[in-house]
């Protein structure tokens, strides 16, 4: 079961801040991160990259994207 | 289509776009800007303002095409990626004073920190104090940003609300060409243009549009941020927008170089004062209000162009700011600074630490 954090309408640095703080609480697994601008995409998938946390998945669901970050 | 996207997120991507910045800014000035402002978001902007009445200090009146060119460049951008988002909500009325600080900090300086990196190219030292100043105020923001500042969701909306500002510019790109400057006249239709002092002083409607254009579309691209660089590096050391801005400032110098427009030293610089400690207060408070708002002030008319309503509200909390400047008596000049600049200095402060403090709410 993969955790979720929504950070869909928040504003630079927010999606990124939250995206590290929770990678951090976790150190491996999956977390799924959703977005809604495409600077927060490549904000978070780079940032998540950081921490050795590969994006799996980034799938468009609307105007928004669904970020399926991995680290084993 | 793709590949494209993918090199302009690429580090190369964005050392690239800042030296075609720094390249084009220098030209700028050789083409008829004034002296290290080939583009300065704050100055345009409060220029901007003149040109529509807004304030009557005569010598910065004139309607800056660049500033158009930054908002549709970026919307033609976002449109061509598949990257316009109507989206607003976000406290607005919050981001409208954050604009107006910014403005009211950056005019005590003299300039927005694009302006800082070129004044700096052009060897004005006084642009170190600044930046210290936008490192300060930037520095607040992320001990804030720990502590769980943040101004809330947008969501998304109306296509229309997005298109608003875009077509802003569009109606005053209407009003520049209806209303060309004339020769030795201080007004064109409704226009107001600058006789003397920096605002008589640009290149050719075509380049600075232009150049605007190309410059809104490359930084919307590659989500070129002055304010972003400085915060990535304080709160996640990272170097991605950092690397850019570097590239900015060194292409600007090199230019600057070659087109023999370096000058080093402190004192009579273009558009500029040596009272070192306000060039560092004025850019706190600029820097402070960046940070709280998530941009600076170049990104936020990338972020407008993108359909961001609440950075549309921004832009227009500068020009009104950049008025009440120039009204009130709070922008510096060459001499120094404006008989009410330390007052706003102080008070913009104040404000800035009210609303970091009491907009915390942890997001559920």
């Amino acid at each position: 079961m993969s955790e979720l954090l929504d950070a869909r309408g928040l504003s630079c640095p927010q999606p990124v801040l939250l995206t590290l703080e929770k990678l951090r609480s976790l150190s491996q697994g999956e977390l799924v991160v959703l977005v809604d601008t495409d600077t927060s995409r490549e904000n978070v998938i780079r940032a998540a990259a950081s921490l050795g946390w590969q994006a799996k998945e980034v799938q468009a669901e609307g105007t928004d994207y669904r970020l399926t970050l991995k680290k084993a | 289509m793709s590949a494209i996207r993918d090199f302009f997120a690429s580090r190369l991507g964005i050392i690239s776009v800042g030296c075609f910045i720094g390249v084009f800014a220098a030209l700028l000035q050789k083409w008829g800007n004034p002296g290290n402002m080939g583009i300065c978001v704050a100055c345009m902007e409060r220029d901007i303002a003149g040109a529509i009445g807004l304030h009557r200090a005569v010598v910065v009146q004139y309607l800056r095409p660049e500033i158009l060119g930054f908002v549709l460049g970026a919307m033609v951008s976002a449109l061509a990626f598949r990257e316009f988002r109507p989206r607003a909500g976000s406290a607005p009325i919050v981001r409208f004073v954050l604009g107006m600080l910014a403005m009211i900090g950056a005019l005590v300086f003299l300039g927005c920190p694009w302006r800082a990196l070129l004044r700096l190219a052009g060897g004005d030292g006084n642009a170190i104090l600044g930046l210290a100043g936008l490192v300060g105020g930037i520095w607040l923001g992320t001990l804030f940003f720990k502590n769980g500042y943040n101004l809330g969701r947008n969501q998304h909306t109306y296509a229309s609300v997005g298109w608003l500002l875009p077509l802003m510019m569009l109606g005053l790109l209407t009003l520049r060409l209806m209303f060309p400057p004339l020769p030795d006249k201080d007004l064109s239709g409704i226009l107001f243009y600058s006789l003397k002092g920096p605002g008589s002083q640009y290149a050719p409607l075509a380049v600075s549009l232009g150049v605007g254009l190309a410059v809104g579309f490359l930084a919307q691209r590659t989500r070129f941020c002055t304010m972003g660089a400085i915060r990535d590096l304080i709160l996640f050391r990272q170097l991605h927008l950092l690397s850019g801005v570097l590239a900015l400032l060194a292409a600007a110098f090199i230019t600057n170089v070659i087109l023999n427009q370096f000058n080093p030293g402190f004192t009579g610089q273009p558009v500029a004062h040596t009272m070192w400690f306000w060039n560092f207060a004025g850019m706190v408070v600029a820097g402070l209000a960046f940070a709280l708002a998530g941009g600076c002030p170049g990104r936020q008319l990338f972020m407008a162009g993108e359909g961001d309503g609440d950075a549309a509200v921004f832009v227009l909390g500068m020009i009104v700011g950049a008025a009440v400047s120039h009204n009130f008596g709070l922008a510096s000049s060459p001499a120094g600074v404006g008989p009410y600049g330390i007052h706003a200095v102080i008070i913009s402060l104040a404000v800035l630490l009210f609303i970091g403090f009491t907009m915390r709410q942890k997001i559920s």
